[in-house]
């Protein structure tokens, strides 16, 4: 048995310790909000926070975290960040398929976390590893301006 | 969720009715026909009567358009709205879409409307244009546009008679607006709720009047919220990928590697080992490992040691794919089109003071890579029948595929439509393939419901790719810069061929979607002649966004720029003088010229570049803004795009279709291909099929002609234009054509 701890509450899976968190989470766990898109952490679709941290769930092994660590997963996210992001993201109608949307959000929680006025070189740096194939990116663009604004105000 | 409400609705509201009397279009008993004659094999395409509409001013509906607001909308006593799409929404908005088409005959307020997958069903839910039920070339909504404004103005006049009922006032006195029925004179009012359970009760009117276009309050307004932009922005929106039945097991398939190969043995013994795996099975289409969760069945796949017999496996590479297509265009191919005498042209031209010109274009095969990979739930019904659960494209298809696969009947395959994470064509299958290898896994073990997961490595190496193509084009302008013959050869493999719609797809030897875009070139050319060669391989290939148009489009307005050149005119100009018959195209090319500023004086190292397409009766312009630096090294600034789709439903999802058509555009232009080494593909993710990302990603600005046409598609005729135009671009900075996709391959970008 495993012991984590998701979105504020210790969860017991029986898993192989090299099972990455992402299958953890949508296979035992049942919470599939955090999406499968590569498996290789080239995408951002299955990007959860541990400690706050944006991280691939795909390529974290669930060995790797520890009793304290704390991961927070779209179905989870609170804060004002959270809430600044996907009130922009429904403001300007941001998603089309929607299943690269969970890890563009949480990508863009951490990035306002630590920075509420992100530039254009900013919002690339932190969003480059979150593909979008319905390229969804300007208005991505937009709407995390569009938090990053709130957050200031 | 559908279930739910439609019992609900079905003990107290505006019920559907699957009862009613089917749709007797004839294109559907022919394609039942066709089908029966295939067997379990079958095969139709999602953009079938398309070329042959093409031809007219505008899309007809074939067959009567089906007004029972039964079909479509459910009005519970909770006074929600729920529209019943029987489209699939793969992110371009067609549920939010037809719920606007709904709700404005019905005034309906916005905030009460729902929106729901239709179960799958050939009799009430054919897209006209298929005469089976699929979504696919830009149709869904000139395909409902009669059908659901006479569902909304039927469904709104039955509210209205049994509220006069009630009031015992004639109906002419009772108003309708934002869900509110009123009878003024009194100040009575109910909501649709309240008269939901009586309505249901009441005929169908035969006659319904439509609202005219003046009246919209919500068609063509701009802050209409898409349906699905909550439950996508907080994790609760449901795709095939998150269905998790009781007792559900996953299954991964080990395909051949090469395309055509089978199984020649397998030594599982090491896969069965891993702990979670379940089972393994030998099967038609490859090795399949059942396991209790995804993780275990990945790893007993890596583990299985298989043997692939490739006698019918395409052992070729690209390259060599690529000189044997060289050798064919040498020679003359089916005629696609033919008029005047291009040969004699060129050389009375050349004689003559005019230009001759010659290219050869270069299109890699595409994969389609929808973000959320292929996969299907299929649990197996006591009555030998089954339930799907999948982004279902095609289910008129998939019901038939399957019903062949475990010998039922079609109506025996249920299918719960969910959210689709991507297609950009890759779910409407001829074969049902994903779903009918699910199917096929479900039936060699029936213990559990299964859920079958492509990989990423999978989908992408997995084919059904837009074809590799090769273009070879001579044209020429007159003296008086006049364009004046153009000869066209294309080659490139068929997804057509093989299938029951040959017969109506291939014509003398000429796939349509092979040609489209070229052969029927809005330019006028008199002496014009474009054949086609259509080599076979096991490769798998199918309809990509936007489909011939992907490589005709960018062929043509490279040439056409190079052509300007050499005739000394600006391209806009050299384009609008040849679009006076086609105010349309010509609408938009003025549109997108005028707001991108073209003429305009630009910065050593900015360049500007135009093209204008029509495709699915849709019309578009690009004008890119690119910069390329010091080392030639191509930067994307900005594109402005102008369309021209008609009565436009919903325009802010017209912009994110244009937003998105660029950004899949120019993606691909920039690094995409899928390229093979004997055979093997070797792309396998996205590190290695590069993805366009935000950094790459230009300003878009989108501006939409008004029209009161009638409404035609939006999600694909946004991408033809926009490679070219950043071609054009780059051509008018270096003035060297970029010919050979992607421009990765000639180290710009
Ligand atoms: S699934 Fe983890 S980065 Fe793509
Ligand atoms: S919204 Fe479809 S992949 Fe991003």
């Amino acid at each position: 048995m495993i012991s984590i701890n998701v979105n504020g509450e210790e969860r017991q899976v029986d898993v192989p310790g090299d099972m990455p968190l992402l299958w953890v989470l949508r296979d035992e766990l049942n919470m599939t909000g955090t999406k499968f898109g590569c498996g290789i952490a080239q995408c951002g679709a299955c990007t959860v926070h541990v400690d706050g941290q944006p991280i691939r769930a795909c390529q974290t092994p669930v060995s790797m975290l520890t009793p304290e660590s704390k991961v927070t997963t779209i179905e989870g996210v609170r804060g004002k960040a959270a809430e600044a992001v996907q009130a922009a993201w429904q403001k300007l109608d941001v998603v089309q398929c929607g299943y690269c949307q969970s890890g563009q959000i949480m990508s863009a929680i951490a990035l306002l976390t630590d920075n509420r006025n992100p530039t254009d070189a900013d919002i690339d740096s932190a969003m480059d590893g979150n593909v979008c194939r319905c390229a969804t990116y300007v208005r991505i663009r937009a709407a995390i301006k569009d938090a990053a604004q709130t957050m200031r105000a | 969720m559908l279930h739910h409400l439609i019992r609900q609705a079905a003990r107290s509201g505006f019920a559907l009715d699957i009862a009613a009397k089917p749709l007797p279009t004839p294109s559907r008993r022919s394609f039942l026909k066709a089908v029966g004659a295939g067997g379990g094999a079958l095969v139709i395409g999602a953009h079938l009567p398309m070329p042959a509409l093409a031809a007219e001013a505008a899309p007809k509906i074939i067959g009567p358009a089906d007004p029972r607001p039964q079909l479509f909308i459910i009005i519970a006593p909770d006074n929600t709205v729920t529209v019943l799409a029987k489209h699939l929404d793969k992110g371009q908005g067609i549920v939010t879409g037809l719920a606007t088409i709904v709700a404005e005959e019905l005034d309906a307020d916005w905030a009460q409307v729902r929106g729901a997958f239709a179960p799958a069903d050939n009799k009430l839910y054919a897209n006209h244009f298929f005469g089976v039920q699929g979504t696919g070339g830009s149709t869904a909504v000139a395909n409902s546009w009669d059908e659901l404004r006479m569902a909304g103005a039927a469904a709104r006049a039955m509210l209205v008679a049994t509220a006069a009922a009630r009031w015992n006032v004639p109906a002419g006195e009772v108003t309708v607006a934002k869900g509110v029925v009123r009878h003024a004179a009194s100040g009575r009012s109910f909501t649709f709720g309240d008269l939901a359970t009586d309505a249901a009760k009441l005929p169908v009117p035969q006659q319904v009047k439509l609202k005219e276009a003046k009246d919209y309050v919500l068609i063509g307004k701009p802050d209409l919220h898409r349906l699905d932009h909550i439950s996508k922005t907080n994790g609760t929106a449901i795709f095939a990928m998150d269905i998790r039945r009781p007792g559900q097991v996953t299954a991964v398939l080990a395909r051949s590697p090469r395309f055509g190969g089978t199984v020649k043995s397998v030594d599982d013994a090491a896969a069965r080992k891993v702990p979670g795996v379940i089972e393994v099975l030998t099967l038609p289409v490859g090795v399949a490992v059942i396991a209790k969760n995804t993780w275990a069945a990945t790893q007993g796949r890596e583990a299985l040691k298989i043997t692939w017999d490739d006698a019918k496996a395409e052992t070729r590479g690209t390259d060599a794919m690529l000189a044997d297509y060289r050798k064919l265009a040498d020679q003359p191919g089916a005629v696609a089109a033919n008029k005047g005498d291009a040969d004699k042209t060129f050389t009375t031209v050349a004689a003559n003071g005019g230009h001759v010109i010659d290219g050869e274009f270069v299109f890699p095969y595409l994969a389609h890579a929808p973000m959320e990979p292929l996969n299907a739930v299929v649990a197996l019904n006591p009555d030998g029948g089954c339930t799907i659960w999948a982004g279902s494209q095609f289910q008129g298809v998939e019901q038939m595929v399957v019903a062949g696969v475990l010998g039922c009947k079609p109506e025996q395959v249920k299918i719960e439509t969910q959210w689709a994470g991507g297609s950009f064509g890759r779910r409407a299958t001829p074969n049902g393939d994903y779903i009918a290898e699910a199917a096929m896994i479900a039936k060699a073990y029936p213990k559990a419901p299964v859920h079958l997961v492509w990989t990423r490595e999978d989908d992408i190496k997995g084919g059904r790719y837009r074809p590799l193509f090769l273009h070879r084009i001579k044209a020429a302008v007159d003296a008086k810069g006049n364009l004046v013959a153009w000869k066209q050869r294309i080659v490139g493999q068929s997804f057509m061929a093989g299938t029951p719609f040959e017969a109506v797809m291939v014509k003398n030897g000429v796939d349509e979607t092979s040609v489209e875009g070229a052969s029927d070139m809005a330019y006028p050319v008199p002496n014009l002649a474009v054949d086609l060669h259509s080599p076979t391989s096991p490769v798998t290939t199918l309809w990509w966004r936007s489909v011939g148009h992907t490589h005709t489009a960018y062929a043509k307005e490279v040439m056409i720029d190079r052509l300007a050149k050499a005739a000394g005119k600006d391209p806009v100009a050299f384009r609008m003088e040849m679009l006076k018959d086609h105010p349309r195209l010509a609408g938009v090319l003025k549109l997108a010229a005028d707001k991108a500023g073209w003429g305009q004086p630009l910065a050593k190292g900015k360049g500007r570049g135009v093209a204008v397409h029509e495709s699915f009766n849709t019309y578009v312009a690009h004008v890119a803004d690119v910069t390329v630096d010091a080392k030639g090294q191509v930067k994307v600034d900005r594109v402005v795009v102008a369309i021209d789709c008609g009565e436009v439903v919903n325009p802010d999802i017209v912009k994110a279709q244009m937003e998105g058509g660029a950004g899949w555009g120019i993606g691909h232009a920039l690094r995409g291909e899928i390229t093979m080494t004997d055979g093997l593909v070797d792309q396998g993710n996205f590190d290695s099929f590069l993805p366009l990302r935000m950094s790459d990603m230009p300003a878009v600005e989108v501006h939409i002609v008004p029209s009161h046409e009638r409404p035609t598609g939006a999600g694909e005729p946004g991408v033809p234009t926009v490679a070219p135009a950043v071609a054009n671009a780059v051509f008018s900075v270096t003035g060297q054509p970029l010919q050979t996709l992607p421009f990765s391959r000639d180290g710009i970008v």
